[in-house]
């Protein structure tokens, strides 16, 4: 009995003395992260947050001007400014469009590839491929495509800002379609083979199984693609670059690209692109804590 | 995985396997072919490249086979982009630094992050509280938001070199590593690391011996990601960088384009297909892991 109420005590104690010898080594464990955490994160983040209320053009020319910043985004010379307005609008609209395309598509192929058809694992290597190959690679082998297809009819990709959309689309549905089908891929399997034997026993059409059996059981990997897709899209920056380079006149910027032209494109104006991009952060931040939201409520209802 | 697969093939059989066979190698080859063009065009005259993008005579195969293999030596011209491309990039010494800063970046991000990872599941201080919260505050926050600061600290402390970069990484990329490890050490059961204790272990060997061989499959996803992340990345080492100095391949090949306003096109198609070609061969090689590594990262993150 007595040793039945000691145990958990003697347990603790245990954890403790092992939890004492660790802390010596604090040096040893910690501390490399933690100087290369403050110096890659920590103390750029918090001085880049200060900043973005000062005229600067290096780190310790800095002089205080309040809401300046914030202000010129908006208006110049008395005049209003829509680029920045502009930009978040493309953005938003690009995300979106990429956000159903790929998850779409992604669906219907890792369906497809779950069939037990021939050839699935080669399939699958190859619609994975293109994801490994990076951002600015990727844009100058489409780069090359567009062009030659659209010089058939005397443009470009930089011809308006919705040939430079719709090229982006392409080239971010190339490169994310394999990744999200993989995960879909894993949520399929993962879905009970008795759960769709017995729905087929019930005598429910394909289309049926699809509505009532598949998507729900799907929930939490469509929630999870979406939120990649929806952070990759706000994100995208290389393919943005390479690709268009923000033409035909800065029409076709998404956010990031718009935030790096402000801040090394002209000079005096370091400050407003912090200013921008402490609000690109904060609408991603606004994502991610709607998605941590959105993810926890779907675990507890399961 | 494997019980998995069984039931697909059992429950799930298609009727029309044999159609979606042809159609799924149709459209694989449609998906990758963007890259097989650019191999072709890769050995073509860049006067010619837009001219033929898709062809590979510059007459019709129906003007006879010798006058399709005349028009065939006018647009082709050997390894003569190749020979261009590796001059303008200086492609070998770009390869070394790309090599050089991920393979050493990953490592230190592994040792450094799973020893912090474990310091911070086994001792309970409100230190250790803060820095996981931060650690996981550091995945949401956008590049864009640090670059100018970053960029300068990193000027102001000399990190502007290869060997520099590896600590803005490990520094960066310790928001992911660090939560990802800490996810697994929590699995692990004291009992094991206590038994070693006993026996007279350190907390160093305890680790080394103990611990670290116990995290191989969440090391293995953390490489994966963190590998594929820094081989990629161009805003951050185009920023922290000397890239008058050091070039990694996607600033090499950025720089393609900047530095004569135009594109020297037969240059471009040539590195593009070198740089393509270590990770297609790194992909077949480890392609379980990678597709692995990739499933663990986005069910986690």
């Amino acid at each position: 009995m007595s040793e039945y109420s000691l145990a958990p005590f003697i347990k603790k104690r245990k954890g403790r003395i092992m939890e004492k010898a660790i802390k010596r080594y604090f040096p040893l464990f910690v501390m490399p992260t933690l100087i290369a955490f403050a110096i890659g994160f920590i103390v750029p983040f918090v001085y880049g947050i200060f900043l973005s209320f000062c005229k600067f053009t290096t780190v310790v020319d800095w002089s205080w001007v309040g809401l300046q910043n914030y202000a010129r985004i908006f208006v110049v010379n008395g005049k209003l400014d829509t680029s920045f307005l502009h930009s978040i609008w493309y953005t938003a609209l690009f995300t979106v469009t990429s956000v159903l395309i790929i998850n779409v598509v992604a669906f219907a192929i890792g369906m497809a590839l779950t069939k037990g058809i021939k050839g699935t694992n080669l399939f699958r290597t190859a619609f994975f491929l293109p994801n490994l190959i990076g951002g600015i690679v990727l844009s100058y082998i489409w780069l090359m495509i567009f062009n030659a297809v659209l010089q058939n009819f005397s443009k470009t990709i930089v011809y308006s800002q919705w040939y430079a959309f719709w090229g982006l689309i392409i080239v971010v549905c190339w490169q994310q379609i394999g990744y999200m089908m993989i995960i879909y891929i894993a949520g399929i399997q993962n879905i009970p083979g008795d759960l769709i034997e017995a729905a087929k026993i019930d005598g429910a059409n394909a289309w049926q199984m699809l509505r009532n059996v598949t998507l729900p059981m799907l929930m939490p990997t469509i929630t999870i693609c979406s939120f990649l897709t929806l952070t990759n899209g706000f994100k995208l920056f290389d393919q943005n670059l390479a690709l268009t380079g923000g033409n035909p006149g800065k029409m076709s910027q998404l956010l990031a690209l718009n935030i790096y032209d402000t801040m090394y494109g002209t000079t005096g104006w370091q400050g407003v692109g912090q200013a921008k991009a402490v609000i690109f952060f904060i609408l991603v931040a606004i994502i991610a804590v709607a998605q941590n939201k959105l993810t926890t409520s779907k675990e507890v209802e399961s | 995985m494997a019980k998995n697969k069984e039931q697909v093939s059992t429950v799930r059989r298609a009727k029309h396997s044999g159609i979606l066979t042809v159609l799924f190698s149709i459209i694989s080859i449609l998906w990758i072919s963007p890259m097989l063009v650019v191999l072709l065009n890769s050995f073509k005259r860049k006067a010619y490249i837009f001219r033929y993008p898709f062809g590979f005579s510059a007459n019709s195969i129906t003007d006879g086979w010798d006058k399709f293999m005349q028009g065939a030596k006018q647009i082709f011209c050997g390894t003569l982009n190749y020979t261009n491309g590796l001059k303008a990039t200086k492609f070998w010494g770009c390869f070394g630094n790309s090599l050089f800063i991920t393979v050493c970046s990953v490592a230190v991000i592994i040792l450094c992050c799973s020893m912090c990872a474990w310091y911070i599941v086994r001792v309970h201080t409100k230190f250790t509280r803060f820095m996981y919260v931060m650690c996981l505050f550091s995945m949401i926050v956008p590049f864009q938001m640090v670059m100018f600061t970053l960029s300068k600290f990193a000027n102001m402390l000399h990190l502007s070199n290869p060997v520099g970069i590896i600590i803005v990484y490990l520094g960066f990329g310790a928001g992911l590593a660090v939560f990802m490890f800490t996810g697994f050490v929590k699995g692990i059961s004291l009992e094991i690391e206590e038994a070693a204790m006993i026996d007279g272990c350190n907390p160093i060997q305890t680790f080394f011996l103990i611990v670290f061989p116990i995290l191989k499959p969440t090391t293995v996803t953390v490489a994966i990601l963190q590998a594929m992340w820094i081989w990629n990345d161009y805003l951050l080492p185009s920023l922290v960088l000397n890239v008058n100095k050091y070039k990694t391949i996607p600033i090499a090949v950025q720089y393609l384009k900047q530095s004569h306003g135009q594109i020297d096109w037969g240059a471009m198609m040539a590195v593009l297909v070198l740089a393509i070609t270590p990770i297609v061969i790194f992909y077949i090689a480890c392609q379980k892991y990678i597709i692995e590594g990739v499933l663990a990262g986005a069910v986690k993150g």
